[in-house]
């Protein structure tokens, strides 16, 4: 019989090669992946606690998604979640025990809260929310922009349990005049002069009650590369925000014009995120909320299917957290469409799953899906253009042949 | 089957309960060899020598292709701007021809 002491030694010594088993391992890379845009080819790499993934850089890591996981269910699995990161300094390190989160600044209470205090100390909020890159999908733009030629698997949905930043706020009481919070993890830049990665909400946003940190996803520890042991979750945002590794909270008497926010991660100041495909920037602004988005998760784009049978159609759709109204699906091109039925609501800013039943008579034919949320809003038949890529979230097309 | 799914289950309880059964170890994280390279051309060596400290060439080698040497000029001028990359202006010039000449 082990005692009690001696089994978890057993569990932290078995825990610690496990993890150590895969260190220096070369890249797994048994097969390669085909994005659909010129240059799209990427290798399927496994890195540890992860499935293979597509990558798209390996310093920082920065791994899509492949696109068959949305098919799965409307929560995206851990080890399939995406990843990005800027700074190439990410932690690798980590003493949960020594973790500390500070919220600082502007506040009557500054607060130093180790893992255990957040996970004991305030109650629990849980959260279904959308993580999506700004630039998700910019590799079908046209004509290209430079920087991260993704597919469409820079998005996750999650369940995301931890504390509400509102909570946290009271706590620390912000003074007279707080205007921003400003959020850094412990990711760092190679080169001290390189801008840190920090950015920042209203404090008004932040303290709405949804925004959240979060240090368990789908009812697991966050994944090292997700964020690991904590992070922001700003249900209804781009990712930029959703700040990975998070350790310092700042309240701020004024507004935060820090790199990441003046100048990086930024859009055309007017409805459509847009300017005419080469016009100059014009006025910008930060990027923020999510637009309307679907897409068709079966059949497979070329797809093989018997004619003149029922086969199934489904899919996703989401938004920036007004939640999903009506999925539309055209069998021809755009040409006429009907609802699809919509699957389980698990909150406004949840992937929302669709289904439909079609029957097609011999030969090619193009599916299409448009999602309408709440207030209306909808996706452009054609796409819209700006200078980074970001935001596209044009009525995507699936080619699939009848026989 | 039932046995082996039991023992699996077992298996990922025990990892999971990793953080809070040892206390005050540090967890660590491994990540795969980089693999990437720079295609071959005049200058690979000055883009080798400044761009690897910051970032995997990939990040490179990912750009749509034939963007074209406002392009690329572009990306450089970016990397010692905003990013404040320590390039010298001889090198910088250098390294533009190579991207633009090469990707």
């Amino acid at each position: 019989m082990m005692s009690r002491s001696s089994r978890r030694t057993f569990l932290c010594a078995s825990a610690s090669l496990a993890v150590l088993s895969s260190a220096g391992r070369r890249a797994f890379s048994a097969e390669s992946a085909q994005l659909g845009f010129a240059n799209g080819d990427r290798p399927l790499v496994r890195y540890p606690g992860k499935r293979a993934l597509i990558q798209l850089t390996a310093r920082p890591p920065q791994l899509e998604t492949p696109f068959s996981v949305y098919d799965e269910g409307a929560l995206t699995p851990n080890d399939a979640f995406f990843v990005r990161y800027h700074l190439a300094d990410i932690p690798l390190s980590i003493d949960p025990k020594a973790f500390r989160l500070e919220v600082r600044g502007h506040v009557a209470t500054p607060l130093s809260l180790s893992l255990e205090e957040l996970k004991r100390d305030f109650e629990p909020v849980e959260i279904v929310a959308v993580n999506q890159c700004s630039g998700n999908s910019r590799g079908f733009v046209e004509p290209r922009v430079g920087g991260g030629q993704l597919g469409h698997g820079a998005m996750g949905n999650a369940r995301w349990r931890g504390v509400a930043l509102k909570t946290l706020l009271e706590e620390a009481r912000p003074k007279e005049g707080a205007r921003a919070v400003a959020f850094n993890g412990l990711d760092s830049p190679v080169a001290p002069e390189t801008p840190d990665f920090v950015k920042s909400l209203d404090i008004g946003h932040a303290g709405d009650g949804d925004v959240m940190l979060a240090y368990a996803m789908n009812g697991e520890g966050l994944p090292w590369l997700n964020g690991f042991p904590l992070r922001l979750v700003v249900p209804g945002r781009y990712g930029t925000y959703w700040v990975k590794h998070l350790s310092d909270i700042e309240v701020l008497d004024r507004s935060f014009d820090g790199f990441w926010m003046s100048s990086a991660y930024r859009i055309p100041d007017n409805d459509c995120a847009c300017v005419p495909i080469g016009a100059p920037k014009g006025a910008m602004r930060p990027i923020e909320r999510l637009n309307v988005r679907s897409f068709i998760t079966r059949p497979a784009e070329d797809a093989r299917i018997a004619a003149h049978v029922a086969f199934d159609v489904k899919g996703i759709a989401f938004d920036g957290g007004h939640g999903i109204e009506a999925v539309l699906l055209s069998a021809d091109d755009g040409a006429s469409w009907t609802a699809a039925r919509l699957g389980d609501d698990l909150g406004r800013y949840s992937f929302r799953e669709w289904r439909a039943e079609l029957s097609l008579g011999p030969g090619v034919h193009h599916l299409k899906s448009r999602a309408v949320n709440r207030a209306g809003q909808s996706q452009p038949l054609a796409p819209l253009w700006n200078h980074a890529g970001y935001m596209r979230n044009v009525v995507e097309t699936v080619r699939i042949e009848a026989v | 089957m039932r046995r082996i799914r039991k023992t699996l289950i077992l298996a990922a309880l025990a990892l999971l309960a990793v953080p809070a059964l040892c206390a005050a170890e540090t967890l660590t994280y491994s990540l795969p060899e980089e693999t990437a390279t720079l295609r071959a051309g005049p200058g690979q060596e000055t883009a080798q020598d400044n761009c690897v400290a910051c970032h995997s060439v990939d990040y490179i080698e990912r750009q749509p292709p034939k963007m074209g040497r406002a392009f690329w000029e572009g990306v450089v001028k970016k990397m010692i701007a905003s990013y404040h990359a320590q390039i010298e202006p001889a090198d910088a010039a250098a390294i533009v021809d190579y991207l633009a000449a090469t990707y």
